[in-house]
């Protein structure tokens, strides 16, 4: 009994000093700075001469009446239903393509993974030239095969955002692929071969067999693919700037104009504690569904 | 009947493949087009059109990117170093000790899986300035190294480690840390494989925060030294930029290319699943 | 003999006054932009190592800050951490921003004798319009631009127009545009009349018409502005109308980074773009082309653009005394004009045309003159107090009246009732 108080007394101190070091640092450069962000969020912008005063909830008020706020934020969400399924369902694709015996299989798996290893910043160059009107690449193949007139995507409200999502999509895919693929990998061949013998086709064994069994991995990709919809945005600086009429501004996007163009850096925080807020609901909530579904299975 | 079906499957499915294969790599192919003819073949693709070095030289004279990946480099390491080490002890003490606290000092672990270092940039600012840190490679490196993902990622694999290792080796006398060092590293080898892949790709080509703390060539790395590139009141060189996406990228994809099967391996022994 | 030990004295002594000299030092930080591609930020790093080489008691450290905004973001965001430059070029436009934020500090503490004055005066007027407010001199222009109109000969020629002429009136304009639009067979347009860039920053090149049909957007005190004017509704109608109504401009937004391209590949045959492109069309454009001001409708106009020198709060006096004197130095002829050669920017003093360097220069290509002769129509670029917030509530205003969103009398009586409500507290 006393041996057990012991040791469990021991566990609680090296399992706190394991912890220190990275404690310190989340604490140093994230926990405390998004503190004082929602302290700042109660105060006014220090401006000059002007100091920052304490002005209650006017800033969250501001934001409620915002109607660029409630545009990114609906930007937002079809950001992620246009990146999330689209880049997990290519990933898995393209991993079960790449774990076969395919002609030229290390070509594909490299083209398939280039996007994860360019930066995005120069990445987003290419393609503004891949969307330019007139003689941009899609354009001169568009009017090379259909004959199709000149388009306008990244210039048109109606698709600029779509437009932004099939770079993120493309830069995406390649990265969660490899999360696919090694889970494949892991999948004892005799299950496959077992189905088979009992008449399965290829469809069914995916339904029955490989997609249940990659359902861990889906969660995993899951929790990334729905962070970096909230956090992909170098791309839209180069491609479009948030326009037009903010048709292609994301919720971080505009954080980054209100704190670091319009220098409202209050109501910037504000903005970043809806931010915060709304990931910390998702993270709590996948946490909790995430971590059941995977450790106690 | 059953083969001829299967065949035209298989060969249907290698099509598909391929035809998506060479969309992805179309940004890719269409640097290297650039970068190797002259700026008239930016949006003109002739197959005879003449070849040059010269863009990758303009764009080797518009900024020492020698000094810039040897910063890139360092920064890398750097960050990978402090990931490894603090992701250890914290996913360690995550997954086999029990003290009061742990779970909501997980959740905040977690928090930082959300809450980017480029959010909480002017703040993160203030405190470099206070460590007077301004400027230097370590301040572009100190909010990455204690990863949420990495201890995530770590703790994940040590769970699934037997405890029997574990108390085996603590009967034959090892410390804690003897354990953690003998027993659950070696087995981890392939999460780190596969975290460091990620979280080099990723710094490698980390642009924001770098921008905002660095002020000088001996401390900026390589994708800030690309923005020069995005100039303003010119139109876009696209042939230069391109150039120089290359050189700068070219290190990271020769690596992938010579270890992608070592790599795949290790995100599949990784158990990151 | 005795002369060697003479002159070994001498050089000892004038060794160890350098050393004292330069352990004296005056250490300054000084923030540039680079907006045009090439060779700026060398020629930067240029001048400023042969100021050092000529003034051994001054230590210039010139850091490269990216973009305009990254430049802003960088000069804000250090003095916001108690570490500012001593010196940045900034664009002009963020004069009000930078005095409400309490950054800078006017040059009118270190220009006191009338020769300091004069020199003050030396700069084109049109430039000092974004650089003075309430009777002081807050910013000294230098990479300086303003937009200009570029045709392609070739293309007038196959249309039937004198290669040589450019269009003189927006009618002019529109007149040439309908001629030089062309399609095929199967009536997709293969090159249009005119491309005004509008992406990013849709409010500068729409400032030209604005200017040209009478209309100014702000006023000096940059706490009033004028965008529901029924002139600046006519220009913008008169923008819309160029891609919906005579259809010799391609409908949408048009990307700006793209344009100097398109000119080139025939997709434009004329096309509005910052002076900053001349050296990148002179060496790119596969044609003979033409540079000519900004067709009139009342009158000729244009906005003037690009980036001044700001004195930072927060330095030494000795550090602002040394970093106008580096001023002085970098805006005087010879360097200005070595500037503007490798860049294209105007030089914004006269003197600096007349020197010989400038002479050899236009004479070679004539073109350069062009924004120098436009100074005399152009105005201040529209900045106000919160100046991102308030261009950009009006670069979204223009965004959705060019995207057929919104008609341009409510789109910019729209904009007008916001600005107000952020620019009434500066009153």
């Amino acid at each position: 009994m006393k041996m057990r108080a012991l040791k469990l007394k021991r566990d609680w101190i090296h399992g706190w000093l394991l912890l220190l070091p990275a404690l310190v640092f989340l604490f140093a450069f994230t926990h405390i700075p998004a503190i004082t962000t929602l302290i700042n969020s109660f105060f006014s912008t220090p401006r000059g001469r002007r100091s920052a005063k304490f002005i209650g909830l006017e800033n969250y008020d501001r934001m409620v009446n915002d109607p660029v706020f409630w545009k990114v934020l609906w930007n937002n969400l079809w950001f992620a239903i246009g990146t999330i399924p689209a880049s997990v369902g290519l990933a898995i694709v393209m991993a079960l393509w790449v774990n076969e015996k395919l002609m030229g299989r290390g070509f594909v798996r490299m083209a398939y993974f280039t996007p994860t290893v360019l930066p995005l910043i120069a990445v987003a160059n290419i393609w503004l030239f891949f969307y330019t009107p007139g003689f941009g690449l899609f354009d001169q193949i568009t009017g090379f095969l259909f004959g199709w007139p000149a388009s306008n995507y990244l210039g048109n409200p109606d698709t600029a955002l779509n437009a932004i999502i099939v770079v993120t999509v493309w830069k995406e895919a390649g990265f969660f692929m490899i999360f696919y693929l090694a889970a494949l990998q892991a999948i004892p061949v005799s299950l496959k071969e077992a189905a088979q013998i009992e008449g399965a086709g290829r469809w069914t064994i995916f339904w029955r067999i490989t997609f249940p069994l990659l359902m861990p991995t889906t969660l995993f990709v899951c929790v990334n693919a729905v962070i970096n919809s909230f956090r992909l945005v170098d791309h839209i600086f180069i491609l479009t700037d948030g326009g037009p009429d903010n048709a292609s501004a994301l919720l971080l996007f505009y954080i980054y104009e209100v704190a670091f163009r319009f220098w409202e850096t209050a109501y910037g925080a504000t903005l970043t504690v809806a931010l915060l807020a709304l990931l910390s609901l998702l993270a709590i909530g996948q946490f909790f569904f995430f971590d059941r579904k995977v450790h106690y299975k | 009947m059953t083969g001829t079906s299967e065949m035209f499957d298989r060969l249907l499915n290698t099509c598909a493949a391929w035809a998506l294969a060479l969309i992805w790599v179309l940004p890719l192919a269409y640097a290297v087009w650039t970068a190797f003819h002259p700026a008239a073949y930016e949006a003109r693709f002739e197959l005879f059109a003449p070849l040059t070095l010269e863009n990758f030289s303009k764009a080797w004279n518009a900024a020492p990117f020698a000094r810039y990946f040897l910063n890139t480099f360092i920064l890398v390491t750097m960050i990978l170093a402090g990931q490894f080490f603090l992701c250890t002890l914290a996913a360690f003490a995550f997954a086999r000790f029990e003290f009061p606290g742990r779970n909501i000092l997980f959740a905040l672990v977690l928090l930082q899986l959300l809450v980017m270092p480029d959010i909480l940039m002017v703040e993160n600012y203030k405190t470099m300035r206070l460590l007077n840190l301004v400027d230097t490679i370590p301040a572009i490196a100190l909010p990455y190294i204690a990863s949420g993902f990495g201890i995530f990622l770590l703790r994940q694999t040590f769970m699934t480690i037997p405890k029997e290792l574990d108390e085996a080796a603590r009967i034959e006398g090892a410390s804690f840390l003897g354990v953690l060092w003998k027993v659950y590293i070696p087995l981890a080898k392939p999460t780190y494989l596969a975290y460091g892949l990620v979280s080099v790709s990723h710094h490698w080509n980390n642009f924001l925060w770098p921008l905002i703390v660095t002020n000088s060539v001996e401390t900026r790395p390589v994708t800030v030294g690309l923005s020069i590139f995005s100039a303003i009141d010119s139109g876009i060189e696209w042939s230069v930029i391109n150039a120089a996406t290359l050189m700068t990228s070219g290190p990271l994809l020769i690596a992938f290319l010579l270890f992608q099967r070592q790599f795949v391996q290790s995100f599949m022994r990784a158990g990151i699943k | 003999m005795l002369k060697s030990t003479f002159l070994k004295a001498v050089a000892a002594t004038a060794l160890s006054f350098s050393t004292w000299a330069s352990a004296q030092a005056v250490d300054l930080q000084f923030y540039f932009p680079v907006a045009v591609g090439g060779k700026a930020a060398e020629t930067i790093q240029e001048l400023t190592n042969g100021y050092i080489a000529q003034n051994p008691g001054v230590n210039i450290d010139a850091v490269y800050a990216g973009s305009y905004q990254d430049t802003v973001a960088k000069a804000i965001t250090a003095s916001r951490g108690g570490n500012p430059p001593q010196l940045s070029v900034i664009l002009s436009v963020d004069m009000f921003t930078l005095i409400d934020e309490d950054l800078i500090i006017p040059f009118d503490d270190y220009l006191t004798t009338d020769e300091d004055k004069k020199w003050v005066e030396g700069f084109y007027p049109a430039f000092m319009e974004n650089s003075q407010t309430g009777g002081k001199t807050y910013g000294i222009p230098f990479q300086r631009s303003t937009p200009v109109l570029y045709w392609n000969k070739e293309a007038f020629k196959e249309a039937g127009l004198d290669p040589d002429v450019a269009p003189e009136t927006w009618d002019e304009m529109v007149d040439f545009g309908k001629k030089l639009t062309k399609r095929d067979a199967s009536g997709n347009v293969t090159q249009w009349g005119v491309r005004i860039p509008s992406s990013g920053f849709p409010y500068w090149l729409f400032q030209g018409l604005a200017i040209e049909n009478g209309a100014i957007l702000a006023n000096a005190d940059g706490n009033k502005t004028n965008f529901d004017d029924p002139k600046v509704v006519e220009a913008l109608q008169f923008l819309v109308d160029l891609s919906t109504k005579n259809e010799v401009m391609a409908p949408g937004i048009i990307e700006w980074g793209a344009t100097p391209k398109a000119f080139f590949e025939g997709q434009t045959a004329m096309m509005w773009t910052s002076t900053g492109n001349l050296t990148n069309v002179r060496s790119n454009a596969p044609f003979d082309f033409g540079v000519a001001m900004l067709p009139a409708k009342e009158t000729r106009g244009a906005p003037t653009g690009g980036g001044n020198f700001y004195l930072f709060k927060g330095a030494s006096d000795e550090q602002s005394k040394a970093a106008v004197e580096f001023v002085k130095w970098i805006t005087a002829p010879e360097q200005a004009a070595k500037w503007t050669i490798a860049t294209g920017y105007v030089a914004p003093r006269a003197e600096t045309w007349d020197t010989e360097t400038m002479k050899a220069y236009t004479a070679e290509f004539a073109p350069a003159l062009v924004a120098r002769d436009q100074l005399e129509f152009a105005k201040a670029e529209l900045s106000t107090y919160q100046n991102q917030r308030v261009t950009g509530l009006f670069n979204d205003a223009l965004a959705s009246a060019i995207t057929g969103k919104k008609d341009p009398a409510t789109a910019l009586k729209e904009a007008q009732e916001q600005a107000d409500k952020i620019l009434a507290e500066y009153r």
